[in-house]
């Protein structure tokens, strides 16, 4: 862990210069017949400070490109840089929150799994990492159930643990793998501002992955439209501009219907 | 939305009340009635439970009238009480148990020493699920004659047919545990930054306990009912023998209550183990984090 954090130290002082270099990205994964084509040639930059949005429909890859990012799916052809080092295993330098609500540990508390990572890799002095877990207990508006154990919490409340867990290690890149997709819709909205209350806060660079337009330019900076069988890059768009507050304007549904045209109509097919 | 043909629209409103303030008796908690908490309690439930067997038991030795043949409660109990005072109960029972741990333990380590490689290796996996689906049908007593051919007919020939019965079942269970280990909880683990041996010990022995545990159980009772017939086939080979020997010599006695006093004590033991041990390392961990309702 303590190399990795090294590794990265050049890239987080040169604050304009792409933190992930995801350069000509194939990936396989193997099912019990044959070898799959995730993504095909997949370029992209991620800068400092972006909440870069993966966004496409089932089927494009964008999952297993969290989990090349997250080391571990390894790249069969292309490369994948984390402040020019090249990711190979996964590390607690990219930390992960996944969809599903079992990824807390059930034998520790909320407390316990915040403190968890911070302590496994003595990511902090031992004497902070108490405060720093009370501190990220309140942020995530879990300061009532710090010892209750996982299986007490809504499906919310887990959400909000595994992301307090990832954003308090302070991570060179938080990597969200459709967090809030099984949530339901009340839920998820408040979800959806509670993340960018506590990115406010932090400003980690996030890689975000959804199959939610709307999602994607409320929590988004940037976002990557990708095509579905094997993922391809289509589209890279800048969303900063609109958020929570443009919900149903003409700007935010024109944006939408444009992203859903790039998704859902067959582009041109440029030759390789 | 269009009105639909057929809805009479008009006949259904809409409206929008003010909201009623229930009744004080429905909003504070209602204490529940202290007999029904009693019966929450497992302790009270098992009581139950042995109580109405034990009268059972009496009524039934009354009616037969053969001690003999079946003798009641009572007189089991007395006859358990002299033998533990004044006979030599406590020292078969000791015996016995220090064989049973002996061979408790080897064969728990022997296990995790499979399951280990068989986590991390799919050849290590193969290996021991052949090993096992070879070896768990296999009766321990079967390997008697074998165990009296290695070892002689001492106590390593007990201590060697238990492990063979606590192993598989030890071994079966953990692994069926850590292959249960979702692979979220996986991909978590090895996210943090934990690698090979925290990984096993700080990941997957804990989020395997449940089927662990079982495994120890299952093991625990595999291994009194293997030395209980496997001492009652040896003998007193050297020293006065295990509580298997005592019951199969007060048979040979027709010491009827003794031997029923024996059978006793190791339903007692297996009843304690049962609920001192097993039962609250459960409380305290897989119930404790929902990993199994309680």
């Amino acid at each position: 862990m303590e190399a990795g954090v090294e590794a990265t130290d050049p890239a987080r002082m040169l604050p304009s210069s792409a933190v992930l270099q995801v350069r000509d990205l194939t990936l396989q994964y193997r099912t019990r017949r044959q070898m799959v084509t995730a993504t095909f040639g997949v370029s992209f930059d991620v800068h400092e400070g972006d909440r870069f949005v993966l966004l496409g429909p089932s089927g494009c890859g964008k999952s297993s490109l969290l989990k090349a990012v997250g080391g571990f799916l390894p790249p069969h052809d292309g490369s994948i840089a984390l402040g020019g080092a090249p990711v190979r295993r996964p590390g607690p330098d990219r930390m992960m929150v996944f969809q599903e609500f079992d990824q807390l540990l059930p034998w520790q508390t909320v407390r316990g799994n915040i403190a968890y990572p911070m302590r496994l890799n003595h990511r902090f002095p031992a004497a902070e990492i108490r405060a720093r877990t009370t501190a990220w207990l309140e942020r995530a508006g879990l300061e009532q159930f710090g010892d209750a154990y996982p299986h007490q919490l809504s499906g919310g409340m887990k959400q909000r643990a595994a992301i307090a867990r990832a954003m308090a290690m302070e991570p060179v890149m938080l990597l969200m793998d459709e967090p809030f997709a099984a949530l339901d819709a009340l839920t998820r909205r408040s979800m959806q501002e509670a993340l960018l209350r506590l990115w406010q806060q932090t400003q980690v660079t996030t890689l975000f992955v959804t199959h939610s337009i709307e999602e994607a330019i409320l929590v988004g900076s940037r976002v990557l439209v990708l095509s579905p069988h094997p993922g391809r890059v289509r589209a890279e768009l800048g969303v900063e501009h609109l958020g929570f507050a443009h919900l149903g304007t003409p700007a935010f549904r024109a944006l939408h219907d444009r992203i859903h045209a790039l998704l859902f109509e067959p582009g041109e097919i440029a030759d390789a | 939305m269009p009105e639909r043909p057929g809805t009479a629209a008009a006949a259904r409103p809409d409206y929008v009340i003010a909201l009623r303030k229930p009744p004080a008796t429905l909003r504070a908690a209602r204490e529940r009635p202290r007999w029904v908490r009693l019966l929450d309690s497992r302790f009270v439930r098992r009581l139950a439970i042995l109580t109405v067997l034990a009268l059972a038991w009496q009524a039934y030795g009354r009616v037969a009238s053969n001690d003999l043949i079946f003798p009641t409660l009572t007189e089991t109990a007395r006859t358990f009480w002299q033998i533990l005072v004044h006979g030599r109960l406590l020292t078969h029972t000791l015996i016995s148990l220090d064989l049973l741990l002996q061979a408790y333990a080897i064969g728990v380590v022997l296990a995790f020493c499979l399951v280990v490689p068989a986590v991390s290796f799919r050849i290590g996996a193969d290996v021991l699920s052949t090993l096992t689906a070879m070896f768990n049908p296999l009766p321990a007593i079967a390997l008697l004659p074998l165990a009296m051919l290695w070892f002689g007919l001492g106590q390593s020939s007990i201590v060697f047919v238990t492990v063979h019965s606590v192993l598989w079942a030890v071994a079966l269970n953990a692994l069926a545990g850590f292959q249960s280990v979702s692979e979220t909880v996986r991909m978590a683990g090895r996210n943090m930054g934990m690698r090979r041996l925290r990984y096993v010990f700080c990941l997957l022995i804990p989020a395997a306990l449940p089927s662990i545990l079982a495994g120890l159980r299952v093991g625990w009772a595999f291994a009194w009912r293997t030395i209980i017939a496997a001492e009652m086939v040896f003998g007193a080979s050297s020293g006065p023998g295990g509580i298997g020997w005592f019951i199969f010599e007060k048979r040979d006695t027709m010491d009827t209550s003794a031997v029923f006093a024996g059978l006793a004590t190791v339903v007692l033991i297996g009843l304690a183990v049962e609920s001192a041990l097993f039962r609250n390392i459960e409380t305290h961990t897989v119930r404790k984090w929902g990993m199994q309702r309680s």
